[in-house]
């Protein structure tokens, strides 16, 4: 956990980010019909998903922790990187909704991917909703842990599965080509790789700090 | 005689209808212009603006701490 304390690849993030401004907002972009120059939102709203997925699977690694040792401040952890996911999926469920304005013609269309996303955003919503109904610390931190860990798989299933195997609009699903085949020849990797790393150490940087004010409340209340 | 001059209008009416379609669709939409690049700059300032809600929103958590010491 000596991770979270140091301070260099936070620094390492901003650089990061600040990077992808520069060389998403001026490198060469493909050109193509109707998307246009929204195609540099693969540099933004991307990147959010890769960040909610990074403190999702640390939220479900800290949950199988919680189960075999008990330790209160694993499940602490994982509630605060379930409540940064959660901010992470409403970012790039509200940027993918104006990409899509732009693109698809409407916010919400009811595409496979929008409509599974929602599901699987309301099935992380019940995990918070669980978890304050249960009073008793240690059943309640059971009984969410067990649940995370259910709700992760069903989640990638619902995003990156289920859209995939029909007909959607969403790049990389139904036959439409997913924008990595435009990466190769064209130098965008130069803006999206850092800006998926960029994005997953940000998310982690806020959950860290919000496991930290949390490990402080629960010192206090302990005493 | 009048059933001709109808049918010219109608033909004629038909003419400018057609006329109007083929001019460019003129919309007063800024997200649309400049190949939709403000599309990606309204990203970014939502992006901006949901991690600024959240960082208050932390703020406010710590202040409460800070209080009760």
């Amino acid at each position: 956990m000596k991770f979270i304390y140091q301070t260099w690849w936070k620094i390492l993030a901003v650089l990061l980010v600040l990077s992808t401004f520069y060389t998403g907002l001026l490198f060469k972009a493909p050109r193509l019909p109707i998307i246009h120059e929204t195609i540099r939102n693969l540099y933004f709203h991307v990147p959010m998903w890769m960040g909610m997925l990074t403190v999702f699977v640390v939220s479900v690694y800290f949950s199988i922790k919680y189960l075999r040792n008990g330790k209160e401040e694993d499940d602490l952890a994982s509630v605060e990187c379930v409540n940064t996911g959660l901010l992470f999926y409403s970012l790039g469920l509200l940027t993918g909704m104006l990409w899509a304005k732009y693109t698809w013609g409407e916010f919400w269309s009811g595409d496979p991917k929008q409509n599974s996303a929602a599901i699987a955003f309301l099935l992380y919503c019940a995990y918070l909703v669980l978890r304050n109904s249960i009073d008793e610390e240690q059943k309640r931190a059971k009984i969410s842990a067990i649940y995370n860990i259910f709700a992760f798989p069903v989640m990638i299933v619902l995003i990156f599965v289920l859209p995939r195997m029909t007909d959607s609009l969403h790049p990389g699903s139904g036959g439409n080509p997913a924008f990595g085949k435009y990466d190769l020849d064209n130098g965008m990797k130069v803006a999206f790789y850092p800006a998926m790393l960029a994005w997953s150490f940000m998310a982690i940087w806020i959950a860290s700090v919000r496991y930290r004010i949390r490990l402080i409340e629960y010192k206090k209340n302990e005493i | 005689m009048k059933k001709f001059t109808v049918l010219l209008l109608l033909i004629l009416s038909f003419a400018t209808v057609f006329a109007q379609q083929s001019q460019p669709v003129e919309m007063a939409d800024v997200l649309r212009s400049s190949g939709k690049i403000y599309v990606v700059v309204v990203t970014i300032v939502i992006i901006f603006a949901g991690l600024a809600f959240y960082l208050f929103s932390i703020d406010k958590r710590l202040k409460k701490i800070e209080k009760e010491k």
